[in-house]
């Protein structure tokens, strides 16, 4: 069978993985970066209860495997009560694993804005989520799109793992084509060309170009 | 501490525009400033000089509430600054008594801290579209104003990154009066400049001094530009004030040798 007689028989199903997979990129991306900015911003609370939460979310979504984390929310939640769809518990899992890593992405950036920047908006007697909101965060993002760039691509690799609650993802698509036709090779061969695509080709330029924008914005460019 | 001692208002008869009273500041054991007695008259230029760590940037930062004093209590335009009236007795200032307290002071720092984000019109704009609740359309009129008298007004769209350190201090005082403060501060304003372009900062707070009646306190190397706009010099040594007076008479004549020793080490350095 060539390359071209298998995507013509299971191009429509490598294709139709494809958009889950960007489908679960996409929403856990928006859940990685709600998260990391709420416990990004947790973290440097003055409030101990924010605090301890943040921290303890963190500690436990970095300190534990994804797949762990997956397989709690899909099997062990139910038990508690919550059931999630598998399609939804496959991004919220991501997400969040993800969005552990980002908190510190955040948390870092902010306290990397120099103190004379607080000082100056403190003497302008802006009050402190003003100065957050209007000073420190445009800056803390410019120093942190360049790491978000690399972590939006292991989310995008992270996904691989929501097949193994079948999801129908890209991965899930490559595994049961091979199941059926045992042509490992071009099956995960295809995968592997797609995430490869999607990742250089879609992701980095986009952050670059986010880069960019920000440099502009800085005056940089 | 007994806080009986002061006030809850200065009495109208005995009203100076800022009043350090028995200001006490330590980090830890250190005591940086020891039972600070200083008032500046309202429209008084007044300049601290003295060796470096002898609490001089100690003093503006207590006074744009940067930092907490351990005793004392500042006054400013007659009310307490670091402290309010709560029950009839002066407790710690909390945070929303402070942002309204702090915005009849302005402040420019030594490494400028203009934001990088913005131009140099947004730099300015930002405090009183942000905190002072003017339309966009006032705060750039009254921004563009500033910038001309600082002689930016050419380079206002221009980000911070393009502009030269002295430009960027022209930009930082602009920035500073756009909140119409009461009480200007410098903190070696001119230090972190090349020697060709402090001439340009100077300019700019002599005209200050000249034609606005604003209430000024600087920390400054400079002597020859202390002496020349201040109406009293303070040499701090070891977080006193060691000796006070007008220019002439403390460039002049200092009657305290450390004074005397600063001075001659200074103009060595010259
Ligand atoms: N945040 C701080 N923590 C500890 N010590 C400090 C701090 N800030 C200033 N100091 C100390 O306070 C003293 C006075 O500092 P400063 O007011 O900056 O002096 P000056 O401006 O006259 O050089 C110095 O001994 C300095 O080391
Ligand atoms: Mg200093």
């Amino acid at each position: 069978m060539t390359i071209w007689d298998f995507l013509e028989t299971y191009g429509a199903r490598i294709a139709s993985g494809t958009l889950v997979t960007c489908a679960q990129f996409g929403l856990a991306a928006i859940i990685a970066i709600v998260v990391a900015l709420i416990a990004g911003l947790g973290k440097l609370s003055h409030n101990g209860l924010i605090r301890g939460v943040s921290v303890i979310y963190i500690e436990i979504f970095r300190g534990t495997s994804l797949l762990v984390q997956l397989y709690w929310i899909f099997f062990v939640l139910p038990l508690f009560g919550i059931t999630l769809p598998k399609f939804a518990a496959g991004f919220i899992s991501v997400g969040l694993n993800v969005g552990s890593y980002g908190a510190e992405l955040v948390r870092g950036a902010i306290q990397s804005v120099p103190k004379g920047q607080w000082e100056a908006a403190y003497a302008l007697s802006m009050s402190p989520a003003r100065r957050m909101r209007r000073i420190i965060l445009p800056q803390a993002l410019g120093l942190m799109l360049p790491p978000w760039g690399n972590l939006l691509i292991e989310l995008l690799k992270g996904t691989a793992l929501v097949s193994l609650i079948s999801v129908t993802d890209l991965m899930f698509q490559a595994k049961q084509i091979n199941a059926s036709t045992y042509l490992s090779a071009q099956s995960f061969g295809a995968a592997l060309v797609v995430y490869y695509i999607l990742a250089r080709f879609l992701i980095t330029p986009f952050m670059r170009r986010m880069e960019r924008v920000m440099a502009r914005r800085l005056g940089r460019a | 501490m007994d806080m009986s001692a002061f006030p809850l208002e200065l009495p109208e008869t005995d009203r100076p525009m800022v009043r350090f009273m028995n200001v006490t500041k330590s980090y830890g054991r250190l005591v940086v400033l020891d039972q600070l007695n200083l008032d500046i008259a309202a429209g008084e230029m007044v300049s601290i000089i003295g060796p470096s760590g002898s609490g001089k940037t100690t003093v503006l930062r207590m006074l744009m509430t940067l930092e907490t004093i351990n005793g004392g209590v500042i006054y400013v335009d007659g009310k307490p600054l670091t402290h309010m009236a709560k029950g009839g007795k002066l407790v710690p200032a909390d945070e929303r008594y402070l942002r309204m307290m702090r915005s009849s002071i302005g402040m420019c720092f030594q490494h400028f801290n203009l934001f990088p984000h913005m131009t140099a019109l947004q730099n300015c704009m930002e405090g009183p579209v942000q905190v002072l609740g003017l339309s966009k359309q006032e705060a750039r009129e009254r921004s563009e104003e500033l910038l001309s008298l600082v002689g930016m007004i050419a380079k206002k769209d221009q980000h911070p990154s393009r502009l030269s350190g002295g430009q960027q201090q022209r930009v930082a005082i602009a920035r500073a009066l756009a909140m119409r403060p009461k009480v200007m501060l410098f903190d070696e304003v001119t230090s972190a400049l090349d020697p060709e372009v402090i001439g340009e900062v100077t300019n700019v707070i002599r005209k200050l001094v000249a034609e606005h009646n604003l209430t000024m306190l600087m920390v400054t190397h400079q002597m020859g530009f202390a002496h020349d706009i201040s109406d009293r010099v303070c040499f701090f040594f070891g977080g006193k004030i060691e000796e006070q007076g007008p220019p002439d008479i403390l460039f002049g004549a200092p009657q305290r040798d450390r004074t005397k020793q600063f001075l001659s080490a200074v103009k060595e350095a010259h």
